[in-house]
C-alpha cells in the first residue's frame, strides 16, 4: 500500500509540475502594460526586473520556482491589492469560500443520503419515481438558475434573507457572525439543490445493486429483518464508493463555485479569480490557477486512495 | 416387467424417415444491435418525451425568426426590457405587454392621460378620463383594485394596482425630422388613418415636471391637474376621477391653433430641422411599413427582439454543443482505441498526456484560449478549442477499457489469424463492439457543453455578444442586474436552458440503457 500511494503521489507531482509550467509559460507571454503614473511605475518596472521579466522565458520560470521554494514568495499583486503578496491575496479570499461550500455541504450530503435511501427502499413505488424525477429535473437545471430563483423568492417576494452576501464591516468584522450567517443562507441553498439530488442519485443506484446482491438473501435467511439486514449489510457496502465521493468533495469545496460567488458577492476564491483575468492581475491569476490545479488533482487522488483504504479489493492500478 | 422384454425392433417406426431435414426459416425478422437498443430506447418514454422536447427547440430554434420580420440585429431603444405581447391574442389577455403595478392618483392619471391626449390629436379637450380609457393607444389594460395606504405623514392616501402596457406606455416623444419628411409622414396619416404627429407642449408655469418629457401635455400645478381660467389667469385644481377632463397645455399659434412642428435649424427645404411631437406607437409603424407592435418574447436590456435573441442563442449553443462532441468523439475514439489496442509502453505513455491533459482546470484552459487567441482567431473557435483540448479524454477513456475488454476474444483473434491488419482489426471488428457506449458519452458532453458556455459567457470571461448574435449566458448576464424588475429577461433563456439540460440529460441516460444489453429485461 505504501509504495502505491507513493507512487500516485509522485505521478500527481509531475502532472502538477507539468500543467504548472504550462501556464506560467502562457501567463508570462502575455503583454503587460505599466500605469501612467511615474513612481507607481518605476516601482512595478523594479520588481519585474527583480523578478527577470526581460530574461528568456525558462530562466524567468527558474526564478518564479526558486522565489518560491526559498521565500514562499508567488508573486505581487498590483490590481487587486496594491503591492500585496499574491499568496496572502488568494489565501485571505479562503475562508468565504470554504464556508459557504461546507455549510452546504453540511446541509446537503445527510439529505442527499436519507433520500437516495428512502428511494432505494421504496424502489419502484411511486415515491422513488417522484424522488428520481425531482433529482433528474435538480441535476439538470445550472446551479445559477437556482441562484437566481432564491433571490427571487427570499430577497424581492418575502424579503426575509439579503440579496447577497454582508461584506465583513457590515457582519461585525468577522465570517463567523450570525449576521454574516444569515446572508451566506441564499448562497447554501442554491448550491445545495444540486449537490443534494446528486447524492441521492448516487446513494441510491448504490444501494439498489447491493440490495439485490446475494448476501441480502443470505441476511434475510439467517433471520435478520429487512431493515436490520438494509442497514447492516446493505448500506455498509452502498457506502463503499459514496465515502470516497465525499471526501474528494471536501477538498473541492476549496474551490468553490466561480458563477455563486459571482452572483451572491462573495469574496471567495472564484471571484478573485475572475477579477484577475479581468483586471489582468497576473501574479494573483497565476497563483489561482495553481491553485485550483492543484485542489482538483488532490480531490482525484485522494478519491482513488480512499478507495483503497476503505476496500482493500480495490488498489486502483495496482498490478 | 415381463412385457417391457418384448419390445421388438418392428415396433419402433422412423419419425421423419422420408422428410429432409434442412434448418428452419425464422418467422420473425432478426434484431441486430441497433435495432434492439431503438426498441429499447423507444420503451424508455421520458427518454422519448426528452428527445421530442430537444427536437422541439431545435425547431424553434430555427423556425422563430421566421415569425417575426425583426432581424437579430434589429434594435428598437424605446421599447427596451419590455414583456411579451402579440397584438392578435391581447384581447384574451395573453401576452398583452402589460405588468402589474401600484400607482398613486397622480401616477395613474399621467398613464391615462396618454389614451386621452392620443384621442385628442386636435388639440380641443374635452375628453374625460373614461373616454379615454376606450382609446385603443390607451396603456392602461385594466385596473385590478384600490387600496389605501398611509403615507409618511399620516395621510390616507388611495393606491390603484393595474395593468399596464409597456409599449403605449412610452407614449409621446419629440422627435428631430427633416422637413423633407414631414410630407411623407402626412400622407402615411392620410392612407391609414392613424395619427403620428400630435401638438407640441408649451413650455411654462403649468407643465409640471420634465419639460423635455412629451408625455407631460396637461395643465399641472403642485402634482395636481389644474384648469386654468382664460381671463383671470387662475387655477382651479381638478379632482381625480372618471370624469375628469384635463386640460391641455398645447403650443398654440396666434389663431388658437395648435402647433404640429417647429423649425430647429438647418439650411434648406430638405435640410432645415424640424421639432414634432409624435405618439412612438404610430411612429414605429410608420418607420416599419405599418407593421404592428408584435414581441412574441418581448424585448432584451438593449431593445432586441427577444425571441429572435434567444434563439439565436440556442442555435449557437446546439451548434456549438454538436460539433464539440462529434470532435470529441473522433479524437476520443482514435485515441482510445490506440491506447487500448497497443497497450504496454504505449498505453503508458498515452495515458501520462491523458493525466497532464485531465489535470488542467477547463476554466483555465478557456480563460487562457481567450486572452490568447480570441483577438486572432473570434471568440467561438477559441471557446471550441478550449472544449476540446481535454474535453475528449472521457470518451478515450471509456473506448480504451472496451478495447481491453474485446481485443482478447476469440473473434479477434479469428480475424488476426486470417491476416487482418491492425487498422481492420481496430475499426471494423473492436471498435464497433464500443460503439454504445461512445455515443452515450458523446450525447452526454451535449449538457455540460451547453452549461458551461452559458458560465462562461455569464461571467464574461468569454465574450459572445454583438450586434448580430448572442448567446443564452450572454441573455442571462444582460439580465442578472434588472431582471427582478423585468422577470421575462431571465425566465425565458433560463427555462429554456434548463429544458434542453433536463432533455439531453434524460436523453442521453435513455441512450445508455437502450445500448447496453446487460439491462435487457430487467426493468420489466
Amino acid at each position: 500500500m505504501g509504495k502505491y500511494v507513493l507512487k500516485r503521489l509522485l505521478l500527481m507531482l509531475f502532472t502538477f509540475f507539468v500543467i504548472v509550467t504550462i501556464t506560467f509559460m502562457l501567463i508570462r507571454i502575455l503583454p503587460v502594460e505599466l500605469p501612467v503614473e511615474k513612481n507607481l511605475a518605476e516601482a512595478i518596472k523594479q520588481r519585474w526586473e527583480a523578478l527577470g521579466y526581460n530574461k528568456p522565458l525558462l530562466e524567468q520560470y527558474g526564478i518564479y520556482l526558486k522565489n518560491i521554494f526559498t521565500k514562499g514568495d508567488f508573486g505581487t499583486s498590483w490590481k487587486i491589492e496594491f503591492r500585496a503578496d499574491a499568496a496572502k491575496v488568494l489565501t485571505s479570499r479562503l475562508l468565504p469560500t470554504v464556508m459557504v461550500n461546507f455549510y452546504s455541504m453540511i446541509v446537503s450530503v445527510p439529505l442527499g443520503i436519507l433520500f437516495g435511501i428512502y428511494a432505494a427502499v421504496r424502489k419502484n413505488k411511486w415515491d422513488d419515481h417522484l424522488i428520481s424525477t425531482l433529482v433528474m429535473v435538480f441535476i439538470s437545471v445550472p446551479s445559477y438558475v437556482y441562484a437566481f430563483l432564491v433571490q427571487y423568492f427570499l430577497y424581492f417576494k418575502l424579503g426575509v434573507l439579503p440579496l447577497t452576501l454582508y461584506s465583513l464591516a457590515d457582519a461585525g468584522g468577522s465570517y463567523f457572525t450570525w449576521k454574516m450567517f444569515t446572508s451566506m443562507i441564499p448562497a447554501i441553498i442554491a448550491l445545495s439543490f444540486g449537490s443534494i439530488a446528486g447524492y441521492c442519485r448516487f446513494v441510491r443506484a448504490e444501494l439498489t445493486e447491493s440490495l439485490t446482491s446475494e448476501y441480502m438473501l443470505l441476511a434475510r435467511t439467517k433471520g435478520l429483518t429487512r431493515a436490520q439486514a438494509t442497514s447492516r449489510h446493505a448500506l455498509k457496502n452502498a457506502m463503499v464508493p459514496i465515502l470516497p465521493s465525499i471526501l474528494s468533495e471536501l477538498i473541492n469545496l476549496l474551490g468553490g463555485s466561480i458563477i455563486i460567488e459571482q452572483i451572491f458577492a462573495i469574496p471567495g476564491v472564484g471571484q478573485l479569480y475572475i477579477k484577475s483575468i479581468n483586471l489582468l492581475d497576473y501574479d494573483v491569476f497565476m497563483i489561482d490557477c495553481i491553485f485550483y490545479t492543484f485542489v482538483g488533482l488532490l480531490a482525484g487522488i485522494v478519491t482513488d486512495l480512499s478507495y483503497g483504504f476503505i476496500d482493500p479489493r480495490i488498489r486502483m492500478g495496482e498490478k | 416387467m415381463d412385457n417391457n422384454k418384448k419390445i421388438s425392433p418392428e415396433m419402433f417406426e422412423f419419425v421423419n424417415i422420408n422428410e429432409r431435414l434442412t434448418d428452419k426459416k425464422f418467422d420473425d425478422k432478426p434484431i441486430g444491435f441497433l435495432k434492439d437498443a431503438w426498441l429499447r430506447f423507444r420503451k424508455n418514454k421520458a427518454s422519448v418525451v426528452a428527445a421530442i422536447i430537444i427536437l422541439l427547440i431545435c425547431l424553434f430554434s430555427i423556425v422563430a425568426p421566421l415569425f417575426t420580420w425583426h432581424k437579430a440585429n434589429f434594435m428598437d431603444p424605446y421599447y427596451a426590457k419590455k414583456s411579451p405581447r402579440i397584438v392578435w391574442l391581447r384581447d384574451l389577455g395573453i401576452a398583452d405587454g402589460g405588468t402589474n403595478g401600484d400607482y398613486s392618483e397622480i401616477g395613474l392619471t399621467k398613464v391615462q392621460s396618454l389614451g386621452v391626449a392620443a384621442e385628442d390629436w386636435e388639440g380641443k379637450g374635452g375628453i374625460t378620463i373614461a373616454e379615454g380609457m376606450q382609446s385603443e393607444y390607451q396603456p392602461v389594460i385594466k385596473i385590478n383594485n384600490t387600496f389605501t395606504k398611509t403615507d409618511a405623514n399620516k395621510n390616507e392616501k388611495t393606491y390603484y394596482n393595474a395593468k399596464v402596457d409597456n409599449y403605449l406606455n412610452v407614449g409621446f416623444l419629440y422627435l428631430s425630422i427633416q422637413q423633407s419628411e414631414l410630407p411623407k409622414i402626412q400622407a402615411f396619416e392620410q392612407e391609414h388613418g392613424i395619427h403620428i404627429l400630435y401638438p407640441l407642449i408649451e413650455d411654462n408655469e403649468w407643465n409640471n415636471g420634465d419639460a423635455k418629457d412629451a408625455n407631460n401635455w396637461y395643465k399641472m400645478k403642485k402634482n395636481a391637474p389644474v384648469t386654468v381660467d382664460e381671463d383671470t389667469g387662475r387655477a382651479k385644481t381638478l379632482q381625480y376621477g372618471d370624469d375628469l377632463v384635463l386640460e391641455g397645455n398645447y403650443e398654440r399659434d396666434g389663431e388658437g391653433n395648435p402647433v404640429y412642428w417647429k423649425y430647429t435649424g438647418g439650411g434648406d427645404h430638405s435640410t432645415a430641422q424640424l421639432k414634432v411631437r409624435v405618439l412612438y406607437y404610430n411612429w414605429y409603424r410608420y418607420q416599419h411599413n405599418n407593421k404592428e407592435v408584435n414581441y412574441a418574447f418581448g424585448t432584451d436590456s438593449q431593445g432586441y427582439d427577444l425571441m429572435v435573441r434567444l434563439a439565436g442563442g440556442l442555435r449557437l449553443s446546439l451548434l456549438l454543443a454538436v460539433s464539440v462532441s462529434v470532435i470529441n468523439f473522433i479524437i476520443g475514439a482514435a485515441y482510445g482505441a490506440i491506447e487500448g489496442y497497443y497497450g504496454g509502453v504505449v498505453d503508458l505513455v498515452m495515458e501520462r498526456v491523458t493525466d497532464i491533459l485531465g489535470g488542467i482546470p477547463f476554466i483555465i484552459v478557456a480563460t487562457l484560449f481567450q486572452i490568447h487567441l480570441s483577438a486572432r482567431l473570434g471568440a467561438i473557435p477559441c471557446l471550441i478549442f478550449a472544449y476540446i483540448l481535454n474535453g475528449w479524454i472521457g470518451i478515450a477513456y471509456r473506448v480504451r477499457t472496451q478495447f481491453y475488454r474485446f481485443k482478447h476474444q476469440e473473434f479477434v483473434l479469428a480475424a488476426r489469424t486470417l491476416g487482418a491488419k491492425d487498422s481492420r482489426l481496430i475499426w471494423k471488428h473492436v471498435f464497433p463492439n464500443s460503439l454504445g457506449t461512445i455515443v452515450t458519452s458523446a450525447a452526454l458532453i451535449i449538457p455540460g457543453v451547453i452549461f458551461n458556455e452559458s458560465m462562461l459567457s455569464y461571467l464574461g470571461i468569454v465574450k459572445l455578444g454583438s450586434a448580430n448574435m448572442t448567446s443564452l449566458g450572454t441573455l442571462l448576464a444582460d439580465a442578472s442586474a434588472i431582471w427582478t424588475n423585468y422577470p421575462h429577461l431571465m425566465i425565458l433563456p433560463a427555462l429554456f436552458i434548463s429544458l434542453l439540460e433536463i432533455s439531453f440529460n434524460l436523453f442521453g441516460n435513455g441512450l445508455r440503457d437502450a445500448f447496453n444489453p446487460s439491462l435487457r429485461n430487467v426493468e420489466d
